[in-house]
């Protein structure tokens, strides 16, 4: 590592003498560590930059013109045919399966029970949250050690009895019985709240009590107004998970007027018959779910990526 | 002190209006608590000692029978290792890629539209990165086997190779993973104070030392958590090698994850699965303690 740095000194010392700054010249290691941050960058971008252009090119092109950073043949039938506006014909001739899952149907339902999950998550977790850290009540701290005990449970031990309940219920195929284990609350939601109404000053609800108000239009009208911030965080939190999730819809919501679209996409490969499948299409599809969180991440990702690293050192 | 916590425990008196309304916030979230978190969990550990099965309602108490079964079942040890081989690729790489990115970061600019970049893979589902790699590592038309035969190299079966099935998932979640934990790291980084920096860089230290000597050492309780966060994640391993392997070929990524499905919902042994579920448990409660113990997480040097 020291010897490469030393080399480069000597290789690009000429080079950024004459541009030198007064007061800071880029120190060599400087231009090594950049050159490796764009190294890794590329490396995060390429699947998406590569998945983009297969999306854009015609599937004839593709075996052909494998390496090319441009589309061999631009085409937007790909996504034509993931979001079902193309006739059964189109979609044959362009190496389509001809029977292409109902795409738009699918980003409806994502779109349906990612919102209904963050609606009901935020809402009763604040609520919850607000009274593990203000009111007071017997066992509170227990209680809320309990719930956040929860949270070393792996998933797949909860998910097998949770399956029997709502089979039991008849709620497969619901958007319901999708949201059903979600819907009310997860541990790390009660934590998330509960840490930040922490640090809202007592005076201000002190202030509004002694203005007649109850509780419940002090957390109302006033707490939850000022945690705007937080919610927001959370709640595009909350949706980017449930928009993402795999296992419980698949298992609960194979139906298609209900299924999501990971799971959707996550039949793909069983349902590809023999031969080459549709490339092209599969990788508009695969975009179509990945813009609504880009959107996501262009509105919010400064709080979202401040309160990531936040959780990470509690 | 036994004493004043009982005294104070007699003299406290519970405001019954503000019990009330704290009954009425937490009603909503504790319902979905104890019927989607309390029960299952309770109802899981009492499966695991019975022969239930998916679709019939009737199941007989068995007591260890499916323990001593699993004891015995290869296909269970073979995941188990199967899953150790991928959670040790996985962490391996991650971590190593995680501290690097961080310490780059630290070292030249903490802007947030790198991190945001950075992290752009983590907030993508696990199907969506299964299929984009599905697609890039595909055999005939992928794009890194164009790259392979192009320096000189055969193409590879990534996917349907048994040797290469686990650390070619390892990698893509390595992929999807390691701007996450190196933001993580990259907020431990950050709380290391200046003034220790600064020391180390007057008493001569180079660039190098410096990381070896005085941040990593630092560091320590931050890379405990976060390293027990990944590790657990990483032993949870399910939708990648749904979507790709299928645990494929023959048993080379079945995973315990993947295993325990097959028996709950293909085979429909509840019970036996059940016991599996309370296995991983175990497993995973044991790792984070070793791993809490070994990292002294709850020390810091900064004191």
């Amino acid at each position: 590592m020291t010897m490469t740095m030393d080399a480069s000194d000597q290789q690009m010392g000429p080079v950024t003498s004459p541009r030198r700054r007064p007061r800071r010249r880029p120190k060599t290691s400087d231009i090594v560590l950049w050159t490796l941050v764009a190294i890794l960058l590329i490396l995060t971008l390429f699947p998406f930059y590569w998945s983009l252009r297969t999306a854009l090119s015609s599937n004839r092109s593709l075996p052909t013109n494998s390496t090319s950073l441009l589309p061999g043949e631009f085409s937007i039938g790909g996504f034509e045919r993931a979001l079902g506006l193309a006739s059964t014909e189109e979609s044959l001739a362009a190496g389509g399966s001809g029977a292409e899952i109902n795409f738009l149907q699918a980003l409806m339902n994502s779109a349906i029970v990612a919102t209904m999950v963050t609606v009901g998550q935020v809402l009763c977790c604040s609520m919850a949250a607000y009274a593990f850290a203000r009111l007071r009540f017997p066992g509170r701290d227990k209680l809320f050690f309990v719930v956040l005990t929860s949270l070393m449970i792996p998933p797949i031990f909860t998910l097998l009895p949770n399956f029997i309940f709502v089979q039991q219920r008849g709620w497969l195929n619901t958007y319901h019985g999708i949201a059903a284990p979600t819907l009310l609350m997860t541990p790390f939601a009660i934590f998330f709240m509960r840490q930040f109404f922490l640090t809202i000053p007592h005076e201000i609800e002190e202030a509004a009590s002694i203005d007649g108000a109850g509780r419940f239009r002090t957390f109302f009208r006033i707490v939850l107004p000022m945690s705007a911030s937080s919610v927001t965080t959370l709640a595009v939190l909350t949706f980017i998970t449930q928009w993402n999730d795999y296992l419980w819809p698949k298992l609960v919501g194979q139906d298609e007027s209900v299924r999501v679209l990971t799971a959707s996409l996550g039949n793909f490969r069983s349902q590809t018959p023999q031969g080459t499948p549709d490339w092209s299409g599969l990788m508009a599809a695969t975009w179509v779910s990945i813009i609504p969180i880009i959107i996501l991440l262009l509105l919010v990702g400064k709080r979202l990526v401040d309160s990531i690293q936040f959780s990470g050192i509690k | 002190m036994a004493v004043t916590a009982e005294t104070i425990r007699v003299k406290q008196k519970w405001d019954k209006r503000q019990i009330g309304v704290a009954a009425l916030f937490l009603a909503p979230a504790m319902l979905g608590f104890v019927v989607f978190y309390l029960r299952p969990t309770v109802i899981g550990f009492s499966n695991s000692f019975t022969d239930k099965e998916l679709l019939r309602p009737k199941s007989e108490f068995v007591g260890v029978e499916n323990y001593r079964e699993m004891f015995q079942d290869d296909v269970f040890w073979n995941a188990l290792w199967v899953t150790l081989k991928y959670v040790v690729i996985n962490i391996g790489v991650q971590t190593v890629f995680a501290i690097v990115i961080a310490w780059i970061l630290d070292r030249l600019s903490g802007s947030r539209v790198l991190r945001t970049l950075f992290l752009t893979p983590w907030l993508m589902s696990n199907v969506v990165v299964a299929l984009l790699f599905l697609w890039i590592l595909d055999f005939r038309l992928g794009v890194m086997n164009s790259f392979l035969n192009s320096i000189g190299l055969p193409s590879q079966p990534f996917f349907s190779s048994q040797e290469w099935a686990i650390p070619t998932v390892a990698f893509i979640n390595v992929w999807r993973h390691m701007g996450y934990t190196a933001l993580l790291l990259f907020a431990g980084i950050q709380t290391i104070p200046k003034s220790v920096k600064e020391a180390a860089l007057v008493d001569g230290c180079g660039e190098i030392q410096r990381f070896f000597k005085v941040t990593l050492p630092l560091l320590r309780p931050v890379f405990a958590v976060v390293l027990v966060i990944t590790v657990i994640g990483s032993f949870q391993i399910y939708d990648t090698i749904d979507v790709t392997t299928e645990g494929g070929p023959v048993n080379a990524s079945r995973v315990i994850y993947v295993y325990i499905f097959d028996q709950a919902f293909a085979r429909r042994n509840f019970g036996y699965a059940s016991a599996m579920a309370v296995a991983l448990f175990v497993i995973l409660a044991a790792v984070t303690v070793m791993q809490m113990r070994l990292l002294r997480a709850n020390e810091s040097d900064l004191a």
